[in-house]
């Protein structure tokens, strides 16, 4: 019995932990818009050498996408509906005396539209703010409360790299699950500490080139833009974008400077992983079930063992053979439902454990408890068969002379 | 008593074949008639087939050739339902060691017999509690097997019995296991069953229980050594027994 009571446990807890999983990594591909492709500038690995080994010389290097790669992609691959470049500078914002780390993102004003994310207050970036190169930026809420613990920041003055900014907007990112335990990263890293420039005030302030000093050696990268996600009109056109993309960039970058992500790809994929983690979950649980069966079937053949007796009354008494297959058929069917219902029970319970102590997100299926259930039922019929035809098929003499 | 007799068995050979082709007779050409309301003891040695006539009288075996006319049906080669119908609805059992069913109440036991036939606990109740209280233990309705004496088990074994009003009560050794006092209030019961009118048929090696019968018949060798008749009537049997 209890393998029944960990089979079914096991069908309905491994199913809602790998539902809870496969849940929330499809919603954070899904954030990443099913329609995009990401394009994202990636510095050449033998550029990355040259610069090590350079053994004290400085270099410079240029690498990654360009404006044009943007314009390119807008005119040339069919279906894509929009195209917005990037830039992603790692700075430290400041007002007063209260100095952050933050992450700049220069991008258009469409950007709200592509990326995910929730205006809180204030408004995004403009096109005017574009074309003027206005100094204006927009921040993500977490960053602003811990920049402005006592004032409102719209309309406040903030300064990045020497420069001054004033703040016309308030964001936050809605894909990001809110309690990921954040123990061990420093805060910079977290998704939610940007800054939003119009891109052409970026490319006019920061210029492209980034420079670093490490002792004796200056090296310099140049990028123009760091990421480029192109917004497909339909699903549809995301398969064939893809390739298209990929030779479009090849024939105008002499190294493989950029990678390619197709989130559409990914969720396929985690579907795809989904179905196959299930098989397998449903194989343990299934080979769990299987034993589960023979034990009570076992329990039950002793069980005949010992009743030999009584089944020969019962037949003396005018018990048919069907009636005590009957019998024997249902003390089986409830032998393996009260498993069941044990393992249906710890099966919920396990899950909601799982969530409490790891803040994993679980979903419990009912249609899982609905299999499992049944299955518990249907597992009693079959290995129930076989005491039951053994107790019927003892011959009446015989057993009333047992024992 | 009714003219034709309600057990009719004619030239009833039961044949064992032990592998080797070799044959035991258990029961070599019996012939035997009972009639309604007769009280029939059977008594024979070990080996003498007995236990095969039991056997076959309570339609737990089928004789391998010969007939058996119970109640105006020929139930000798019927297949395994119809058999286990015929014990049902014809027949009731009392055994050497009681047989009752250690998980059932003393009522529940009582109503087995009428389950097999199809009939709800609601449908059989007032009956079973009438025989119950017939055997004297209407008290203990709820009382299982383990909670109850021998002599007590016994009665309810013979109130299930009756509980589907056979055509015949087959008794294998009702008091074999009942000190003598207790096997005395056993077989006055029985005799009650049969002035009220039912048919019995005990199988014994005891003569003092054989004394209790109408007709003894004597077994040998799987034939009827002879028969004996005790007495005609229950005035008979009073005059022979003074009790209580």
């Amino acid at each position: 019995m209890l393998g029944i009571i960990f089979g079914v446990c096991s069908v309905i807890a491994m199913l809602a932990i790998g539902e809870g999983a496969s849940y929330e990594a499809q919603e954070r591909i899904k954030a990443l818009g099913s329609n995009n492709i990401i394009v994202r500038s990636v510095k050449p690995p033998d550029e990355a050498r040259e610069q090590n080994n350079s053994g004290g010389r400085s270099r410079g290097i240029r690498y990654g996408l360009t404006y044009d790669d943007t314009a390119r992609i807008y005119s040339t691959i069919p279906g894509v509906e929009r195209v917005l470049p990037m830039r992603l500078i790692r700075e430290r914002i400041r007002f007063f005396e209260i100095e952050l780390p933050c992450q700049v993102i220069g991008t258009l004003s469409f950007y709200p539209e592509i990326v995910s994310i929730d205006l809180v207050k204030g408004r995004f970036l403009s096109h005017m703010d574009e074309v003027y190169k206005q100094n204006v930026c927009v921040l993500t809420t977490s960053l602003a409360q811990r920049l402005f613990p006592y004032h409102d920041p719209l309309e406040q003055t903030i300064k990045i790299a020497g420069v001054y900014y004033r703040v016309v907007g308030l964001v936050r990112e809605i894909n990001t699950p809110n309690e990921r335990p954040q123990s061990g990263e420093s805060e910079g890293e977290t998704l939610e500490n940007n800054v939003y420039l119009p891109l052409a005030t970026c490319k006019a302030r920061f210029g492209e080139t980034l420079i670093k000093r490490t002792g004796n050696q200056v090296n310099s990268e140049t990028v123009q833009l760091h990421e480029i996600r192109v917004q497909m009109k339909d699903h549809s056109f995301v398969e064939s974008a893809d390739p298209q993309v990929r030779t479009m960039l090849s024939r105008f970058h002499k190294d493989v400077d950029y990678e390619i992500t197709v989130p559409l790809q990914l969720l396929r994929q985690a579907e795809a992983t989904k179905r196959m983690f299930n098989i397998v979950l449903g194989s343990i649980a299934a080979i769990s079930l299987i034993v589960g069966g023979i034990g009570i079937m076992n329990i039950m053949l002793a069980n005949v063992t010992e009743r030999t007796r009584e089944i020969g009354v019962r037949r003396a008494l005018g018990g048919k053979k069907r009636d005590i297959i009957t019998q024997f058929l249902v003390e089986t069917v409830v032998l393996s439902v009260g498993g069941g219902l044990v393992g249906v029970v710890v099966g919920v319970i396990t899950p909601i454990l799982v969530t409490s102590t790891t803040g994993m997100n679980t979903i419990i299926t009912w249609w899982s408890v609905a299999l499992a259930f049944s299955i518990s039922g249907a597992i009693g019929v079959v290995f129930g068969i076989y005491p039951a035809n053994a107790a019927a098929s003892l011959d009446p003499i015989e057993a009333l002379r047992h024992e | 008593m009714a003219n034709d007799p309600i057990i009719r068995i004619e030239g009833i050979e039961r044949k064992y074949v032990m592998g080797d082709d070799i044959e035991v007779m258990a029961l070599d050409g019996v012939d035997i008639d009972i009639h309604q309301g007769e009280y029939v003891a059977i008594m024979g040695p070990s080996g003498s087939g007995k236990s095969t006539m039991l056997n076959l009288l309570g339609c737990l075996d089928r004789p391998t050739s010969g007939s058996y006319w119970l109640g105006g049906e020929d139930v000798a080669q019927m297949d395994d339902d119809s058999l286990s119908d015929v014990r049902g609805r014809r027949i009731g059992f009392i055994f050497q060691s009681y047989n009752l069913i250690a998980q059932l109440t003393v009522l529940e036991n009582i109503q087995v017999p009428l389950f097999y036939q199809g009939k709800s606990m609601t449908e059989s109740y007032d009956r079973c509690v009438e025989l119950a209280q017939l055997v004297g233990l209407g008290e203990r309705l709820t009382h299982r097997p383990n909670q109850l004496s021998g002599g007590q088990q016994q009665r309810v074994a013979i109130a299930r019995s009756l509980v589907n009003d056979p055509l015949m009560i087959l008794a294998d050794e009702p008091t074999g296991n009942l000190d003598s006092k207790t096997g005395l209030e056993v077989l006055d019961l029985i005799d009650d069953l049969n002035d009220d009118g039912k048919t019995i048929v005990l199988v014994t090696h005891d003569n003092y229980v054989a004394e209790r019968a109408h007709r003894v018949i004597h077994m040998k060798d799987g034939h009827v050594d002879r028969e004996e008749i005790k007495r005609r009537t229950g005035e008979e049997r009073q005059k022979v027994y003074k009790r209580r």
